[in-house]
């Protein structure tokens, strides 16, 4: 496959992790934010093939790992209600609320559609005036902007039964968050895709207040292999900087049209992450001009965030606190057949990552 | 109903023991050794680039007796249709399953039809049931008995063409491909293999589930592992292009034209060598071998020399947000 064949070159690989195994002295702990990264990592089996002085650490990098079952919740009560359908990414069905799963509902009766784009959301809103339709809004910066070009739309076609529940969030605060709940990492392999949209400025203060250096990297194994080797080289040379390995996709201003789509239609809330709890200015809401579009603001959904099921360690694996083996529930009660937490619902998740592809 | 019998099914299915229309069809078998299997088929759509519902029903039947090392003779068709579906959309896929089992040389030798109103089912659903004749010494192909540290584990073609051609059908990716269903019945693939007295340690066809799942099935406790190499395996290049996108894993994609096979060492080169002269197998390889080593396990060698652990899927692949 062009473009991402000549990034699976064994050859090209196996320079690079010999330039790895050379300049690694010091042991380093870099933490992938991305659950993108994550299953990339596993699937091309490149921890196996690192030097030991190499700790890789999951992050808190899956839109769906970090959102609160409380959201579920609601998003399963809004299904059942009359007349009203929840639309959504594949990936958030199977996710455990307090006590049943979209999927379940939707077996059970309730109005759950699973959409490629909320641009399908719109769709069938414009085509069934006498029903709600309301899309759950997951993910960050990559998401984010397609959220925003549907409640634009929905705007534009006047439409009064389009509705987004918004659970999007941005990257930055979380970062700081891991930093500040104590947990010891070197560096940062940036995610690439948020990356595109909102540039490389945001990693700076990492850089300045905390020391870690931060290299945005693509998804293949040679970009991967190269980004480890640049944080590496930075970490062996003291000198932590801000750098693009992913060049092809991410620029240093990052995308403008999708960030002023995103300031257009979007204001930073306070926001609730797994694990994290509540950090501020780290979500997205619809902004003043979008407000009659907000779930939140037409239908009653208030509620305290429900407790995490008991023995799940989901916080700590995303703060990297422990890995998902550590966890007593990993494997033996907790399975992507029968998840308790949401790090293993998700094929980004960390715990589903190390279930499908670690070795042992 | 009976215009619809007369006008539609024995139009195209005219076997002389259908068309004495009595309650059951009576062969003769010169083998007293049997295969029998059953299998029921929806698919929504009911027509995707490379075939329909209709010659899923056909090959799906006519393969399982193929895996089991039979020679597939006889099938019975049932039909369960949802009022309202269009008699010209029946025909084809009607017209489809007959020209289908002509191609295989399987005879449809029975069936029945059941008209139910709206919204009882989904369009059609059709179930096909077939016999096959086998040989005593093929008896175990289907067990998994026979595996041997040391097999070769084979596949006839590229992975996940069904599955994805289903999936562009559904139009909800949001743009077209020129990808193909592989659905085909594969008999006429395998049979020289058995005529040739070449030795078939096990076959499967890796329908739902794909080639990961079948792999993982059959070395669930037991005391062999199985090691595959990715970049051994052959999967075209709008399936990988599409899972790319969509994060799926082409091994976990449906097949419905495949077979997999393990073979031993000693047999294995001249087993390809007459697979790749049918058309169902022209592009048959090599993946993997059976080991001793990681017992209950199937690993994966990655492209760049890592390995990566094979688990069986839960649940249906769902696209991924970003």
């Amino acid at each position: 496959m062009k473009f991402v064949d000549d990034f699976r070159d064994r050859e090209l690989c196996e320079i690079v992790l010999e330039q790895i195994h050379r300049e690694s002295k010091r042991s380093i702990t870099i933490m992938e934010v991305c659950g993108g990264h994550t299953m990339a990592l596993h699937r091309f089996g490149i921890p196996s093939l690192l030097p030991p002085t190499i700790d890789l650490l999951s992050g808190p990098g899956c839109p769906v790992c970090v959102t609160g079952r409380g959201f579920i919740d609601h998003a399963i009560r809004l299904a059942m209600q009359e007349k009203t359908a929840v639309c959504t990414y594949g990936d958030l069905i199977q996710v455990p609320g307090s006590e049943s799963t979209l999927e379940k509902a939707k077996a059970g009766g309730a109005d759950v559609r699973i959409v490629y784009s909320p641009m399908q959301c719109v769709d069938m809103a414009a085509w069934n005036e006498d029903m709600k339709f309301v899309f759950l809004g997951i993910g960050f910066e990559t998401t984010a902007p397609a959220s925003a070009i549907a409640l634009r739309t929905a705007k534009e076609l006047d439409l009064k039964n389009f509705f987004l529940f918004s659970a999007h969030k941005v990257m930055p605060q979380a970062m700081a968050a891991i930093i500040h709940a104590g947990v010891k990492v070197d560096a940062y392999l940036c995610p690439g895709h948020v990356s595109a949209i909102t540039g490389t400025k945001m990693y700076e203060p990492l850089v300045g207040q905390f020391g870690v250096g931060c290299v945005v990297s693509g998804f293949e194994p040679l970009d991967l292999l190269q980004s480890i080797l640049m944080l590496v080289k930075q970490h062996e040379h003291n000198n932590p900087v801000v750098e693009i390995q992913y060049t092809r996709a991410v620029k240093p201003e990052g995308n403008t049209k999708a960030q002023s789509i995103l300031n257009q239609v979007f204001e930073p809330c306070d926001a609730w992450w797994r694990g994290l709890g509540i950090l501020p200015q780290s979500g997205l809401k619809p902004s003043i001009s979008f407000r009659k579009y907000d779930a939140v603001e037409f239908f009653d959904l208030s509620g305290d965030e429900p407790p995490d099921p008991p023995g799940c360690c989901c916080c700590e694996v995303l703060k990297g606190l422990i890995k998902p083996m550590d966890c007593k529930l990993f494997s033996i009660v907790c399975t992507p057949a029968n998840p308790v937490g949401a790090c293993m619902v998700s094929a980004e998740g960390a715990c589903q990552s190390f279930f499908r592809y670690a070795n042992s | 109903m009976h215009e619809l019998i007369e006008k539609v099914f024995l139009k195209h299915f005219n076997d002389p023991l259908l068309l004495d229309q009595s309650d059951s069809a009576v062969m003769e078998v010169s083998e007293s050794r049997l295969a029998f299997t059953t299998d029921a088929y929806v698919v929504q759509p009911m027509f995707f680039a490379g075939g329909n519902i209709g010659k899923l029903a056909v090959c799906g039947a006519v393969n399982d007796l193929v895996a089991a090392g039979a020679q597939p003779l006889f099938l019975s068709v049932a039909f369960i249709i949802e009022e309202g579906l269009e008699l010209s959309e029946l025909e084809i896929i009607v017209q489809t399953m007959a020209e289908t089992a002509s191609d295989a040389g399987v005879r449809i030798v029975c069936g029945d039809t059941k008209v139910v109103g709206k919204g009882q089912c989904d369009k059609l659903f059709i179930t096909t049931s077939g016999i096959g004749q086998t040989q005593k010494e093929h008896e175990d192909i289907g067990s998994g008995k026979l595996i041997q540290p040391g097999d070769h584990i084979i596949i006839n073609g590229t992975l996940g063409d069904h599955g994805m051609a289903v999936l562009a059908a559904r139009n909800q990716l949001g743009f077209t491909s020129d990808l193909q269903s592989d659905c085909a019945p594969l008999n006429l693939m395998i049979q020289p293999l058995l005529d040739a007295g070449l030795p078939i340690h096990f076959m499967r066809d890796p329908t739902r589930g794909g080639l990961a799942s079948v792999l993982c099935e059959i070395t669930q406790n037991k005391n062999f592992g199985i090691e595959i190499d990715e970049t051994l395996i052959p999967i075209s290049e709008p399936v990988l292009g599409m899972c790319e996108l969509y994060g799926f894993d082409p091994l976990y994609i449906a097949n419905e034209g495949k077979m997999l096979m393990i073979v031993p060492d000693s047999s294995s080169f001249e087993t390809l060598s007459l697979l790749q002269k049918s058309e169902s197998g022209k592009n048959s390889a090599a993946i993997g071998r059976v080991t001793e080593k990681n017992p209950g396990r199937v690993m994966m060698k990655t492209p760049i020399g890592g390995t990566r652990l094979i688990t069986m899927l839960t649940g249906e692949q769902l696209p991924r947000i970003c």
